[in-house]
């Protein structure tokens, strides 16, 4: 999860932010981290640059982008596997 | 209430048509613009429909009487503003103060996009003339030069809302006596900036737009330019064809909520209604007609329903979303949007919101889906939202 | 019309630095004083700024500072060039990925309205916004909205700006159709020699404008004028003459002018010809060896104006010919690529 939370940092510009910053389970959204539709986005790519996982539309990342967790988990059940 | 700003003229080229006949017949026969793309080469063209004009730029060159090397975004302006002076037929046009305020988001990205690709590999290379154009001003020059039109130029951009704010500006500078004619409007042709752009932010639909339909999944992209030609009251009554039309209201709000999304309440719509039904010192119940904005987005359809629904409860007027037939023209929305509706107006026309198949839940309105003519129609409120928060509605009137 | 505020985001340090210690430059490029920007923006907000969102709203927000002002009535920016650096940014990446794997950041930044846009953000401001990119016109454009929006009695207060960033493909690109001199030692010499080019310059330059007089105001602008493409010398002469003579005042009642001589032998002539005629005798003073040339400079030239009949003396750096130390009128003008000919005048309130 630390790598997943370095490239978050990375992906959304958040340089104030350490990796151990971001609590494993904090929200991302509003009220916490305060990323918004646009991080959505961001986080989207993400998912398929860093992990050929690609998402269907933007409403789907919302249960997938809540926490580091989540998204860590979500990356695990979907990541095709090396043959 | 100030001194009226009258229409005089007005021309337009859209994927529905190359000028005014073609758009109307279209708009008649409910024939939309959108199709896979021919001039635009793009790795999305299979999958992304766009409304593109079906002219290539040699064609587009041909008619607008300019070099073939210019950008799309020039020569689609110039055609348009050619129509709109034409049917103004201004006899002493050349001995009044003349203005061309145009709007555009991206100037010449048609051709800087191509330019890059060499330039990317090596910064000596790649054609200047195709950057040359670059400057969102720079379109404007090159069809106000050969409009002959140099004592006021100007060019807005603010995003989606840049042509309504640029007819906005220029009744401004006649209503302040500094100038007696303004072509105002604006142009935008295709480009991958901003269909990837568009792309990138998942609001771009595989299939044609539904705008304001409860499964509407984005707009489409669209090319074209409108303009309107203002003057003034004293302009107007020289005239040999009497102006059908005043602008008789406008207004410029700022949403102030994030960059690119509406609020959900839409304040950024709401205050532009209003504030153009207060200038126009008109109520919301008589209004006859609304061009919606309704790029067919969930944020935008939503946001600007919940505005008119505040604005107009009790009482909806017909409405429509013309970005069914024509995509969306980004820059050049508002100006083909104002054209539609002076000819509304002259003709006595609502427009149909095409494939609206299952009416928005949230709204107790539905707009047409049939095309109407032979209406009275006496005011028609006119929507242009955008990136930045920026909303402007413009009120046009019978004369 | 008075000017409650000027703020400014330039090669410059600041309008004190002007009298004392003027930054000079070696090369042909200019880049801007930026200042710490985290102890004026929101952070939220801006690890996605670009730099010239950053040097806009900066320069926005200290303008507001300096006025005391809360809420503007209205947001107007001119640009000629806008978010360079981000539509840089997306259009490399859409190239280099084939139009493949590619994050909307950069593209919702891009577009010319960003800076206007992001200043409502922060400051919640729901009032009239809009944006001007008619290249040489573009911080004209929107001083004349913000004018006529003031005589409207639309707005009591505007806070309009000129913003151009120079980044290093720009500078490139730029370079390539010759506009830079290619071998200069310092920005000092811009004006030695008969030579071809100007040295490339940006900035941010903001003004709080309001249609009542304050009591604290920098300066009153009486009159701004435009226009197009002259036919030759006498038509410019001409507009000079008709631009004063509208305002009801001759050469003899101006104390100062500002013109915007960029070291281009070609382009330079113009003033050269106007020093022999309408300027003559006059009390001159230049500027784009301090900011550069790029589309919205006379953003800068208005600043320094402003500043000048506020604090009451020519800084020296100007190359002012005169010993008059406290100009209570000034006329500005500067044309761009002599095609884009704009006229200020100001004076003390």
């Amino acid at each position: 999860m630390a790598d997943l939370k370095q490239q978050i940092i990375a992906q959304l510009n958040l340089k104030d932010l350490k990796p151990e910053d971001i609590g494993d389970d904090q929200p991302l959204f509003v009220e916490g981290l305060g990323l918004d539709s646009i991080d959505a986005l961001e986080l989207i790519v993400l998912l398929q640059q860093e992990y050929k996982i690609k998402l269907a539309n933007a409403e789907e990342g919302q249960d997938v982008f809540r926490s580091v967790r989540t998204m860590a988990q979500y990356i695990r059940e979907h990541q095709p596997k090396t043959v | 209430m100030s001194t009226p700003v009258f229409i005089a003229g007005a021309g337009v080229i859209s994927a529905i048509g190359k000028n005014i006949a073609e758009n109307l017949s279209a708009l008649e026969n409910e024939i939309p613009g959108m199709g896979e793309m021919v001039h635009l080469h793009s790795v999305h063209h299979h999958k992304l429909p766009v409304a593109e004009v079906k002219m290539s730029n040699a064609e587009l060159a041909a008619l607008a009487c300019m070099p073939a090397h210019i950008s799309r975004t020039a020569l689609l302006s110039a055609i348009a503003a050619k129509e709109a002076l034409g049917y103004a037929a201004i006899e002493n046009f050349s001995e009044l103060r003349t203005g061309f305020i145009s709007a555009n988001t991206v100037g010449g990205m048609d051709k800087t996009e191509d330019f890059f690709v060499e330039f990317l590999n090596d910064a000596h290379r790649g054609s200047l003339r195709n950057i040359i154009h670059h400057e969102c001003g720079a379109a404007t020059e090159l069809v106000a030069d050969q409009l002959g039109i140099k004592n006021y130029i100007s060019t807005i951009s603010t995003a989606c809302s840049s042509s309504a704010n640029a007819i906005f500006f220029g009744a401004r500078l006649i209503r302040q006596n500094m100038l007696d004619v303004v072509i105002a409007g604006g142009t935008d042709a295709l480009t991958k900036f901003t269909l990837n752009g568009f792309n990138t932010l998942m609001i771009v639909d595989q299939q044609y737009c539904q705008p304001f339909d409860e499964n509407r999944r984005g707009l489409n992209l669209g090319e074209g330019a409108g303009y309107i030609v203002l003057v003034s009251e004293k302009v107007a009554a020289s005239l040999k064809n009497a102006p059908v039309c005043t602008l008789s209201g406008y207004c410029n709000a700022n949403d102030a909520y994030h960059q690119t999304a509406s609020s959900p309440d839409g304040t950024g719509s709401y205050l532009a209604m209003k504030g153009a039904l207060q200038q126009s010192g008109l109520q919301s119940a008589q209004i006859d007609y609304i061009n919606l904005h309704g790029t067919g987005t969930q944020n935008n359809d939503i946001a600007e329903g919940t505005a008119i629904k505040m604005l107009f409860e009790g009482h909806y007027p017909p409405m429509s979303s013309t970005k069914s037939f024509t995509g969306h023209t980004l820059g050049a929305s508002g100006g083909i949007e104002a054209v539609f509706s002076t000819l509304a107006i002259q003709h006595g026309l609502i427009y149909p919101n095409l494939r609206l198949e299952t009416p928005m839940k949230a709204f107790p309105f539905i707009p047409e889906t049939h095309f109407k003519k032979g209406v009275s129609i006496r005011n028609i409120l006119s929507n242009s939202f955008g990136f930045g928060g920026n909303c402007s509605s413009l009120i046009f009137s019978k004369a | 019309m008075f000017i409650q505020a000027a703020a400014g985001i330039s090669p410059q340090p600041s309008f004190g630095a002007l009298l004392t210690e003027p930054a000079s430059y070696a090369g042909n490029r200019l880049s801007c004083i930026e200042p710490d920007y985290s102890q004026l923006i929101d952070p939220k907000m801006i690890r996605r700024m670009s730099r010239i969102i950053k040097m806009g709203v900066a320069a926005a927000l200290d303008c507001l500072k300096t006025s005391a002002t809360e809420m503007p009535g209205a947001i107007i920016t001119g640009t000629a060039y806008g978010c360079l650096a981000d539509t840089e940014v997306f259009l490399s990446k859409m190239i280099e990925n084939g139009e493949e794997l590619l994050t909307p950041t950069a593209f919702i930044q891009s577009t010319h309205n960003t800076v206007g846009a992001q200043i409502a953000l922060l400051l919640k401001c729901h009032s009239y916004n809009n944006t001007f990119v008619h290249r040489g016109f573009s911080f004209e454009s929107a001083l004349l909205d913000a004018v006529t929006l003031l005589q409207e009695q639309h707005a009591s207060t505007v806070l309009v700006g000129g913003i151009d960033e120079l980044t290093d493909t720009s500078f490139a690109l730029l370079s390539r159709f010759g506009l830079y001199k290619k071998d200069i030692s310092s920005s000092k010499t811009l004006y030695d020699g008969a030579a071809k080019g100007t040295i490339a310059g940006e900035g941010a330059a903001f003004f709080l404008v309001a249609a009542k007089h304050s009591g604290k105001d920098y300066a009153q602008l009486n009159g701004l004028y435009t226009f197009y493409k002259p036919r030759d010398i006498t038509d410019i002469e001409k507009n000079i003459q008709s631009f004063l003579s509208d305002h009801a005042i001759g050469m003899d009642d101006v104390d100062l002018v500002i013109t915007g001589q960029n070291g281009n032998v070609h382009e330079d002539a113009i003033y050269e010809q106007l020093a022999q005629t309408t300027f003559k005798g006059k009390a001159n003073a230049v500027f784009k060896h301090l900011c550069g040339e790029y589309p919205t400079a006379t953003s800068f030239a208005l600043w320094l104006a402003a500043n000048i009949i506020k604090a009451g003396v020519v800084p020296s750096c100007t190359l002012v010919n005169s010993n008059n130390k406290h100009p209570r009128r000034i006329l500005i003008y500067n044309h761009y690529q002599n095609t884009h000919h704009a006229l200020y005048l100001l004076s003390a309130c």
